[in-house]
């Protein structure tokens, strides 16, 4: 055991920072991130599509990078260091997955480079408005006609899709299957299919980052079905362990502590640094502490992975702990705003108005990302519907 | 990067835990430690034979050439049997000072009676009124030309009872709590003017307050620097607390899963507890405890060789997590075994106990995090306490 990196890996962390250095684009800093235009959110991606660093995770005959989890781990902790604004998780990490170990050679080379260049954006027809954490009560339906599907529901919570060229939806195949979790099919729609309507939701954030997705007699080709028909869950499952390996966020929790850490030494509490406060120090500290068990929790997870155990249920662990300390991150953002987490001010300063914020700069968009971090515990699998499955899975009860 | 265990450090746990196994099972254990010696000696000669005394010292020192990795596996082992044996006090402390601050002639003396057991050494480092702060010293020790006189009293001295052989810290200049000041002395236990009070812990070890009184410390007998020994003081106190952060382990996976186990065999209202989700998401949240207790061990483990600042993070940082973790799991363990976790017959009550008193040894949650917060505040005075 030990915790060095070898030399290969120190050369390769540098290679990787002052690729970043070199090639970040400059002004892409993160805002909210439903403030985020499309060729910002994309900006990135281009420069590393250009490089083929897209998809580190994936196999190298599609267009993965070959690096170790090791070097997976440094790539994440160099562009955390600059806030980067990574390639976007619906393509490369969700859909990508499903499509290369279950998809055809056809839609293998239909949709893989398309992913890996940027230039189809992807979200997911998951959720209903009855389907949340019960994700396989869908009733989303796919009826046969010919060589078509004939898709008619609803879908919620669909992130981004104001953006999306294409989406992969879970829809109902079979409505007499014995279970629930039988019947349903694994489908990628093109999003300008006519009958596709895409509604806005409004979160408490006062952002537009979710939307109601409305289906209406939308002929899809059989051929875009991935899989077998009425296997669809299966492939949903599989999606869903990818996605939250990814999800502890470590990196990006790291800075963003040293950010809070920089901006309690700004704020004032009786004329001394808020970070010298007793007991905002000890949240801090707790917060550091509770990081760092998460950090060496998912460095277990990786070594476990470089191994050939692939994403287990031991990943519920990294996304429960994960997402709990990026929702104390922005408690604790906003607890340090002050009295200068009152004021609102979204959408600035696109709106071309001239107004400026009012208090630290940090402190506008506070509020807003605590109430829109609360999310993270609902999604991807409540945290509860986590501890369900760690509870069967790895307790056995 | 690497969390593998080496061969050897798997071969340790593996003839360790088939020894506890078959030698330290839980009705065993009570008889040894309700005896009147309160253990079981003979497993600490086992523990020689099998080397486990020798695995964290080097091949030069005549040991087994491993390190606090090895440290590490045994004492998770420990704590999976709740086995009392001091090897922290003797091996990991004794062993530690004198590893990392012995002169030949002290390591000639003492490293080959602690890898063989013959010797064991117990670290008297607390006082009445200094709680957890390593310098908070009233025990003197007065240089009287050709060696030293040792005053005062040592609380709660685990293992004394069935020691040879004393760490003892001492004061040799500056005021109470001062960083400067302090030494570090070996002193034998039947030398003239020690004397000792023992009794029984609450988790089933043995401790002694320890007093001297114009006790003669030869000159030979100061580890490391005098008036310069807290560096190494803290040095040793971070290795044991990633040991005890790894008993910890030990102790909350059984915790965990006796009670898991329990779960699936009580019934109420016609039905396996383990069924009612209340108490399943409460067995997740114990697994992901003690998942990142073992963590947070590695952490600090892997760290104690880093520089000075990054191993006191590292080991506070540990110590608050396994500190909470430790308490998290050990109370509800006994609430989900209900009215039986009471009792002093199931073993959960006892694995309870002993992680309990785990966040009471060597600094407990409120004082590694205040430690942890003046490390980050990069006030490495505070961070001497």
């Amino acid at each position: 055991m030990n915790l060095e990196f070898s030399a290969d890996e120190i050369a390769f962390r540098d290679e990787v920072r002052a690729f970043i250095k070199e090639n970040y684009p400059q002004n892409a800093e993160i805002r909210g991130a439903d403030d985020l235009t499309r060729e910002q959110f994309l900006a990135w991606h281009k420069i590393l599509a250009k490089k083929g660093w897209v998809a580190p995770a994936w196999p190298v005959e599609y267009g993965g990078t070959g690096w170790t989890a090791t070097q997976r781990y440094i790539w994440s902790e160099e562009n955390a260091a600059v806030d980067a604004i990574m390639p976007l998780p619906f393509g490369v990490a969700m859909v990508a997955p499903v499509i290369y170990t279950f998809g055809s050679q056809a839609q293998k080379d239909r949709y893989l480079p398309k992913i890996l260049s940027g230039e189809e954006w992807w979200c997911q027809g998951y959720s209903e408005p009855g389907a949340g954490s019960d994700l396989a009560s869908v009733k989303t339906t796919a009826v046969r006609d010919g060589d078509h599907y004939v898709i008619n529901g609803q879908k919620t919570w669909t992130t981004l899709a104001q953006h999306a060229d294409w989406g992969f939806f879970l829809c109902r195949t079979d409505p007499e299957a014995d279970k629930p979790q039988k019947g349903i099919s694994f489908i990628l729609i093109d999003m300008k299919t006519p009958g596709i309507e895409v509604r806005p939701i409004i979160t408490i954030d006062g952002g537009h980052e979710v939307n109601e997705t409305w289906l209406t007699d939308v002929r899809v080709p059989v051929e875009n079905r991935v899989g077998e028909e009425n296997m669809g869950w299966t492939y949903a499952k599989f999606l869903l362990a990818h996605e939250r390996s990814g999800i502890a966020g470590v990196a990006r929790s790291k800075r963003g502590v040293e950010r809070l850490r920089s901006l309690a030494s700004t704020e004032l509490l009786d004329g001394e640094p808020l970070i010298e406060d007793r007991d905002f120090a000890r949240k801090i500290s707790q917060l550091e502490i509770d990081l760092t068990a998460l950090e060496f929790t998912e460095l277990r997870t990786l070594a476990g992975e470089a191994q050939g155990k692939g994403p287990g249920p031991e990943s519920s662990i990294l996304k429960i702990k994960g997402t709990e300390i990026q929702q104390r991150l922005t408690e604790l953002t906003l607890e340090a705003a002050g009295n200068y987490g009152h004021p609102y001010f979204r959408g600035f300063p696109e709106d071309g108005s001239n107004a400026r914020p009012i208090g630290p700069d940090y402190a506008p968009a506070s509020a807003p990302l605590y109430f829109n971090m609360r999310k993270t515990s609902i999604y991807g699998g409540s945290n509860e519907i986590q501890r369900n499955i760690i509870s069967k899975m790895i307790l056995g009860l | 990067m690497d969390f593998n265990f080496t061969e050897e450090q798997s071969m340790i746990r593996d003839s360790l835990a088939r020894l506890i196994r078959e030698k330290y099972d839980f009705d065993t254990r009570r008889a040894a430690l309700s005896s009147e010696l309160g253990r079981d000696a003979a497993m600490w000669a086992q523990f020689a034979e099998l080397g486990l005394l020798m695995a964290p010292f080097s091949e030069e020192d005549g040991g087994l050439g491993g390190n606090a990795i090895d440290a590490m596996v045994v004492m998770e082992e420990f704590g999976k049997g709740l086995v009392t044996e001091p090897f922290i006090p003797s091996v990991v402390c004794g062993g530690g000072f004198l590893r990392s601050a012995g002169t030949a002639s002290q390591k000639e003396h003492h490293l080959g009676g602690i890898m063989s057991g013959e010797q064991i050494f117990a670290f008297a480092y607390a006082e009445p009124r200094g709680r957890y702060n390593l310098a908070d010293l009233e025990t003197s020790a007065k240089s009287d030309g050709s060696g030293y006189v040792l005053n005062g009293h040592k609380a709660v001295v685990i293992g004394a009872p069935w020691a040879t052989h004393f760490i003892v810290t001492a004061r040799t200049s500056g005021g109470q709590r001062d960083a400067g000041g302090v030494s570090v002395f070996i002193v034998e236990k039947d030398a003239k003017g020690v004397s000792t009070r023992d009794y029984p812990t609450v988790d089933g070890r043995r401790a002694s307050e320890v007093y001297f009184e114009n006790v003669s410390v030869p000159a030979e007998h100061l580890i490391g620097e005098a008036d310069n020994g807290l560096p190494l003081v803290e040095q040793i106190a971070d290795e044991a607390v990633a040991a005890l952060c790894a008993e910890a382990c030990g102790v909350m996976g059984v915790a965990h899963k006796m009670t898991v186990e329990y779960s699936r065999q009580r019934k109420q209202f016609g039905t396996p507890i383990g069924k009612f989700q209340v108490l399943q998401h409460r067995m997740v949240d114990m697994f992901m405890e003690h998942e990142q207790s073992v963590s947070m061990t590695y952490m600090a483990t892997l760290k104690l060789g880093e520089s000075e600042i990054e191993r006191k993070k590292a080991a506070s940082a540990a110590k608050v997590k396994i500190g909470q973790a430790g308490r998290f799991v050990g109370q509800e363990a006994i609430q989900i075994h209900g009215g039986m976790g009471m009792t002093e017959e199931l073993a959960v009550g006892h694995y309870f106990k002993r992680l309990t008193m785990i966040d009471a040894e060597l600094g407990n949650v409120d004082h590694h995090m205040k430690r942890y917060t003046a490390l980050s505040a990069g006030d490495v005075s505070v961070a001497a306490e």
